[in-house]
């Protein structure tokens, strides 16, 4: 899959996931959102961040791991991203989607 | 949203198993993961994973399990289920599972409702101030099956 933002091609997984967080911009993430029906905010920003520094560091995410995260908790991470909010927030960021079950 | 056709999960408790409680635990938290509802009922020995005094100290059956890597007459030595606990969560932990408390926490967190039967407390005479400060009630049975109140709700007993 792909997807077209401001002139450019981003590549998709056929979940709909970023095959290349090289790929991701602010724009990519607020097209994504926008699908996710997911208005961002600077709390949004401060998530999707501190889920692509857990990516890049080869930390695997669970809910265990937002809860320790010093950035969201529980509560806030289920408003912010409602309805599947590790699915939504990686995809957002850019990173692939989450294989734990926890 | 999940795409899938189930919106929300009734799980019914009724085993203080280790195992028995994260596989409702998991189940439960899977499904708010998915934006899919999910409730717990706590009932008989499954109220142990709600009662203070109780949770954090369940334990995996090594008599009358057998899946358990040990020979039976080996699993009622005194110590031997503790042990064998001691090991599953250590290794439960790896997997960063959280223990049953820290889980009780995030369940109530994502909005899932923990409910205990109110047959299976008074029989075990527990009061409110025994269970856990989330717990979001004491339900009849039937109280239970009015929260099966949208389409593509299930109920799963464990």
């Amino acid at each position: 899959m792909e997807l077209n933002v401001a002139g450019k091609t981003i590549n998709l997984t056929d979940d709909g996931y970023l095959t290349n967080l090289s790929q991701w911009d602010k724009e990519v993430a607020l097209a994504i959102a926008k699908e996710e029906e997911v208005e961002l905010t600077d709390a949004h920003f401060k998530v999707i961040e501190w889920v692509q520094t857990q990516f890049k560091n080869g930390v695997s995410l669970s809910v265990r791991g937002v809860k320790s995260s010093g950035v969201v908790d529980i509560k806030e991470f289920y408003a912010l991203f409602p309805g599947g909010p590790l699915k939504k927030a990686t995809r957002i960021a850019g990173i692939p989607k989450p294989q734990s079950c926890i | 949203m999940s795409k899938s056709v189930v919106k929300k999960m009734l799980f019914i408790l009724s085993k203080a198993h280790i195992d028995s409680v994260y596989a409702a635990m998991v189940m439960a938290n899977g499904a708010r993961m998915e934006g899919i509802e999910a409730e717990i009922f706590f009932t008989f020995f499954g109220l142990d994973a709600i009662t203070k005094k109780k949770l954090k100290n369940l334990k995996v059956a090594t008599v009358g399990n057998p899946a358990m890597p040990m020979p039976t007459m080996l699993g009622g030595l005194p110590g031997m289920e503790a042990f064998a606990s001691m090991m599953m969560k250590k290794e439960m932990e790896k997997l960063d599972m959280p223990p049953v408390d820290e889980f009780i926490e995030i369940l109530s967190a994502s909005g899932c409702k923990l409910w205990a039967c109110k047959l299976a407390v008074d029989m075990f005479k527990l009061e409110e101030k025994d269970l856990i400060d989330e717990l979001d009630g004491v339900l009849t049975i039937g109280d239970f099956y009015e929260r099966a109140d949208i389409e593509g709700t299930q109920i799963i007993f464990i």
